[in-house]
């Protein structure tokens, strides 16, 4: 493993109780690359991707992050999470809290940041996802992709090096995915190392360095974008992304 | 009948109002710490292991079905028997009346709380470790302050009847409201007065509590209106 990987999965495998989740799982992610997974409902993407950062475990194989492997060894899992920006499908804002409030708390819990210089830096992200106004309001007064922008610049305020992102436009009404697909593109220009799990091809097309397609707990076939959509090679790729594309 | 200038004078003299203070003190000590202790026991009843939720359940049990008279005269008259460090003079019925009505306020809360922790979604927990935010901190700053809204209208019944389970404590010979109530009619017989006295300190105390708990709800409500 060379200095620039930042995300390391090998021979992972996962149970929940006796049903296998994840069958073998090999991925490495480079720095500023962007993955984007995507495959059928149920087929392992969230639980692979929520294995990244220790929300979930893995009973096989090994995974490191930024060249610590996550085990239950690892006493400061709080140190590589905060390393590892989360956006998850249902935003997880904090709802007693203003914006930028979730956008301070932990700055000043976790990097223990003055008030000042941690309202600083969540101004200016929020800057960064075109919502500097809705600084006071709380989650509840805002859209669905609104509070996904603030969950983006949450997850940016603690100065990541790998942004992780669950299906972060599923929960939207189609008229707001752009203005989060547009902020994960701006990300994506930065150089920023990405992994997302989401259905939508234009953004994969545009930003993808590789597609993986899942299936089954499996990978079963990775690629460029360009390639993987016009020409896949497995049948199961093929009935997907007709589906998906019909 | 009843005179007027004599209710008045019950109202204002000093035994009543030390009394209506250690109703107070003892209400809110009682509180305070079965808050906490209620937290524990709650988090004990949503645990993954099964002793830990039996035990909960055991001690829930046993102090909402135990009557607070009982628990009360058990603890003053019972305890000493048991041992000799209850005969000490630290043994007050103050300190009595605290430990009794504790034990069962705990259970009692245990379960309001559990249910409030319960209600604030995990993905507020997930979320926040994403962050790198620590157990404690993640309890602290995100799940306990959602848990407590949602809990208040409930404590807040139960904080309001707990201040007057204390009256209780005239049995152990407590000097709370009740006790110096009695006390004064036995000598003076106007029943009418003191007992008339004692109750507009109940009201007013309620009415002061129902005040703060609309407060509350309403600060504590933020970002849900
Ligand atoms: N906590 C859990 N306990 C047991 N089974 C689980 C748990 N979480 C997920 N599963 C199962 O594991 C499988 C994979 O779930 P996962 O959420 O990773 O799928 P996914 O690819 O993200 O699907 P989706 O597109 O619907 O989000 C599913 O069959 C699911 O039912
Ligand atoms: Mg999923």
């Amino acid at each position: 493993m060379n200095t620039q990987t930042a995300i390391q999965v090998a021979g992972v495998n996962k149970w929940y109780g006796a049903f296998q989740v994840l069958k073998g799982i090999d991925l490495t992610v480079n720095k500023g690359e962007r993955i984007v997974i995507c495959g059928p409902s149920g087929s392992g993407k969230s639980t692979l991707i929520r294995c990244m950062n220790r929300l979930e475990v893995h009973q096989e194989g090994s995974i490191i992050v930024n060249g610590v492997e996550l085990t239950s060894q690892l006493k400061r899992i709080d140190r590589v999470r905060s390393d590892v920006g989360m956006v998850f499908q249902h935003f997880n804002l904090f709802p007693h809290l203003t914006v930028l409030e979730n956008c301070t708390v932990a700055q000043r819990w976790v990097r223990k940041l003055a008030k000042k210089q941690a309202v600083e830096i969540a101004m200016t992200y929020l800057e960064r996802v075109h919502i500097p106004e809705k600084a006071d309001k709380y989650p509840g007064q805002l859209s669905g992709g609104q509070q996904q922008r603030v969950a983006i610049a949450r997850a940016l305020c603690m100065n990541p090096s790998i942004m992780l992102f669950d299906e972060p436009t599923s929960a939207l009404d189609p008229e707001m995915v752009k203005e989060v697909l547009d902020t994960m593109i701006s990300l994506a220009a930065d150089g920023m190392t990405m992994v997302c799990v989401t259905h939508e091809m234009n953004f994969a097309r545009e930003v993808a360095s590789e597609v993986v397609f899942m299936d089954g707990g499996q990978i079963i076939e990775r690629n460029t974008p360009d390639i993987l959509f016009s020409a896949p090679t497995h049948e199961r790729t093929k009935r997907f992304l007709g589906k998906l594309l019909h | 009948m009843f005179q007027l200038d004599l209710f008045l004078q019950a109202i204002f003299s000093a035994p009543l109002f030390k009394g209506a203070l250690l109703t107070i003190g003892l209400s809110l000590c009682v509180m305070a710490v079965s808050l906490v202790l209620g937290m524990g026991l709650g988090s004990m009843a949503g645990s993954p292991r099964r002793s830990a939720r039996w035990l909960a359940t055991l001690y829930v049990w046993l102090f909402r079905g135990a009557p607070a008279l009982l628990v009360l005269l058990f603890v003053w008259n019972g305890l000493p028997q048991i041992s000799e460090i209850f005969r000490a003079g630290w043994f007050t019925p103050f300190f009595a009346a605290f430990l009794a009505l504790s034990l069962i306020q705990i259970a009692y809360l245990a379960e309001i709380l559990r249910s409030a922790f319960a209600a604030v979604g995990h993905g507020q927990r997930e979320g926040a470790a994403a962050l790198g935010m620590h157990r404690w901190q993640i309890f602290l700053v995100i799940t306990m302050p959602q848990a407590l809204r949602i809990a208040v209208p409930a404590l807040m019944n139960e904080f309001i009847s707990l201040l007057k389970t204390t009256s209780l404590a005239t049995v152990i010979s407590l000097k709370e409201l009740m006790t110096v109530s009695q006390f004064a009619i036995a000598t003076s017989f106007r029943f009418l007065e003191w007992y008339g006295a004692a109750l507009v300190y109940y009201l007013v105390i309620v009415s002061v509590l129902t005040l703060a708990q609309n407060r509350i709800e309403y600060v504590l409500s933020r970002g849900y209106r």
